[in-house]
């Protein structure tokens, strides 16, 4: 009746006219891009940090395509083959080795996990800068922080799969995080592996998990990231609200179409992270043993620990802050508390637009005090991610424990300096 | 809220009871997948105990087993080893072996039935990485310079002694587990089983 698309987009009588006026009638296909694309208006100041959410976007295509081609040689079965090489680890090499081009796929694929790490840390960092977690935004952020913990558990399932030795260890020490847990510890951990140790019931359910259950929440929270996003409106680095100041057809003032002007402008974007990802993939895909470790090139020995193990380097601040907890508080073991410490030092993300209290909302109009912490933090995040890939040591520990208490400060002081904090008024329009 | 129903009251309790009823059942439901992520019994069964022959241990030397997919260690201490066991009682964690982390027979100085052989899961007690031996004293193999021997865990730094016992103020809570095992012959253990009748 009234609420059909069918009065509102009529053919003009061209043949692809009534087609469209079929379909608008039956699907919001023309309303869709117009209220998400040609219609939905974008500040017209965005800078290149706005890159980084459609080329997240992009890696994650990425992902998915090459993980499909993967999934077709990959064989999930910890069982020794005829030459006593574990199959799965066995399939990673023929795919290397003997699928046409299964080397680039793979590859593709390794090197698309470490980039999805650098432009979501890149996306979160322009948030942190512009205060795009600030209200209205608050549930876009909220659901970008579920991403972020989504991304964390599909990496690391993804990272046993080929069941080397990084892959056992680094498996290994994480679902034995669960195990710090009082009383229910133990058999939680046992649950999750599915037997007392890492072993098959385990490299199978993380398979399941990481290409079949992580993806589909994940897919599902970045609609709900941009669905949220489209229904406030972007932030932008002046930290303003277009929608104050709308013309008289009711478009914001300082807003442009996002198709075709944002569309074109992520296009030279996406050509600038291509190059880099290509190089990455094609002259250095192991990254200097950052992306690729080299114990991994082992299989995995349930008998021997590597000499040296650390996580993947976007998961090394984190454990930086698991491995600075030394103590044991209320008479529960230091380990109990280093898991808290680390769980908490991420989902803490999610409390920042309740934390926040600043008058303003952009890194540019913010006094001395935001940002002397913002880049504390940045350097206690570099900081903690060396270290935690670097061996246990005396003056790592010591100097692990201050980041960790910078990281938190961050978050936890923020009420306070937030609001004492200088600032200059924010302008009522973008600035250019 | 208001107490008047606008719409028929006894429908909206029978909806609510169908609803309530409906949740149950999909609770119930989740039992089945949550279960089936359990060991299987296959998994159970396979935890048979392993015997093995240490007459070829001279002094000095340790060797590893698998047991329940888990590297069991068998280190045979020589006297300067042995000697160092009672010096460190001071910088333990747990230097009588207070918590349950062994056998009644082997809650002793040296952690084990024979002084010398010592029989323990190489599976730090912090996260499950299995330690690294470090058995020369002094600075020799990267440690301090006062160290006396034992064992590294290269995950998150925790050391042992030649014990088995967890240094103080390490991540690791607890000294490494000693596994239920027994002398079938001189030269001979059983791992994976106490002693019949003991």
């Amino acid at each position: 009746m009234a609420n059909t698309n069918f009065e509102k987009y009529k053919s003009d009588g061209s043949l692809q006219g009534n087609v469209l006026e079929w379909v608008d009638a039956r699907f919001p296909l023309t309303a869709s891009i117009k209220g998400h694309l040609t219609e939905y208006y974008a500040p017209k100041n965005f800078n290149f940090w706005y890159f980084f959410g459609s080329l997240a976007l992009l890696v994650l295509v990425i992902q998915i395509v090459t993980g499909i081609f993967l999934v077709m040689h990959y064989k999930p079965d910890a069982s020794l083959n005829a030459d006593g090489v574990p199959v799965a680890f066995a399939s990673v090499e023929y795919i290397m080795r003997d699928v046409p081009w299964g080397w680039m796929i793979r590859y593709m694929h390794s090197t698309g996990a470490s980039a999805f790490f650098i432009v979501v840390y890149l996306h979160m960092f322009r948030g942190l800068m512009y205060g795009s977690y600030r209200k209205p935004r608050e549930l876009t952020w909220l659901f970008g922080v579920g991403i972020f913990l989504c991304l964390m558990g599909e990496a690391f399932f993804g990272y046993l799969l080929p069941w080397g030795q990084m892959s056992f260890w680094g498996a290994q020490v994480i679902v034995n995080l669960f195990s710090a847990i009082p009383f229910v510890g133990e058999p939680l951990s046992i649950w999750l592996r599915g037997d007392f140790v890492i072993g098959d019931a385990t490299l199978n359910r993380f398979f399941s998990f990481h290409v079949i259950a992580f993806p589909l929440v994940i897919i599902g929270l970045i609609a709900a990231h941009i669905l949220a996003l489209h229904e406030t409106g972007s932030n932008n680095p002046d930290g303003v609200e277009i929608k104050a100041k709308k013309d008289d057809k009711g478009i914001p003032l300082d807003g442009i179409p996002f198709h075709p002007y944002y569309t074109v402008k992520d296009i030279v974007g996406v050509v600038v992270f291509l190059m880099v990802f290509s190089a990455i993939m094609f002259f250095s895909p192991e990254g200097g043993g950052y992306f690729l470790e080299r114990p991994n090139f082992y299989p995995a020995d349930p008998l021997k620990t590597p000499p040296h193990i650390a996580p993947v380097w976007y998961f090394t601040p984190f454990y930086s802050i698991l491995r600075a907890v030394v103590w044991p508080i209320f008479g529960i073991d230091a380990k109990f508390w280093g898991v808290v410490a680390m769980g908490a030092s991420v989902v803490i993300f999610a409390f920042l637009p309740w934390l926040d209290r600043s008058p303003v909302k952009s890194i540019r109009y913010r006094g001395p005090i935001y940002k002397a912490f913002l880049t504390l933090f940045v350097i206690s995040f570099f900081i903690l991610g060396y270290l935690g890939t670097q061996s246990p040591s005396y003056w790592g520990e010591k100097i692990s424990q201050l980041c960790s208490l910078i990281y938190f400060g961050f978050f936890l002081l923020m009420p306070w300096y937030s609001k004492v904090d200088k600032y200059r008024p924010a302008p009522d329009r973008v600035t250019k | 809220m208001s107490n008047e129903c606008k719409v028929d009251c006894g429908r909206r309790r029978l909806v609510v009871a169908t609803a309530a009823v409906g949740g149950v059942g999909a609770v119930a439901a989740l039992v089945p997948f949550v279960s089936s992520m359990l060991p299987s019994e296959r998994a159970k069964a396979a935890g048979a105990p392993v015997e093995v022959d240490i007459s070829k241990l001279e002094p000095g030397q340790m060797m590893t087993v698998e047991w329940r997919g888990k590297p069991v260690w068998i280190l045979h201490r020589n006297q300067e080893m042995l000697e160092t066991l009672p010096k460190l009682d001071g910088e333990m964690a747990d230097p009588k072996s207070d918590k349950k982390m062994q056998p009644d027979y082997a809650k002793n100085g040296t952690r084990s039935i024979k002084p010398e052989i010592l029989v323990t899961v190489g599976i730090c007690t912090h996260l499950g990485c299995s330690p690294s031996s470090k058995f020369k004293k002094g600075a020799d193999e990267g440690m301090s310079a006062d160290w006396l021997g034992g064992f590294l865990c290269p995950c998150h730094g925790s050391t042992f002694d030649f014990a088995g016992r967890v240094y103080k103020a390490k991540p690791a809570p607890d000294n490494l587990e000693v596994p239920p095992h027994y002398y079938v012959a001189d030269n001979r253990i059983l791992i994976g089983e106490d002693k019949k009748g003991a």
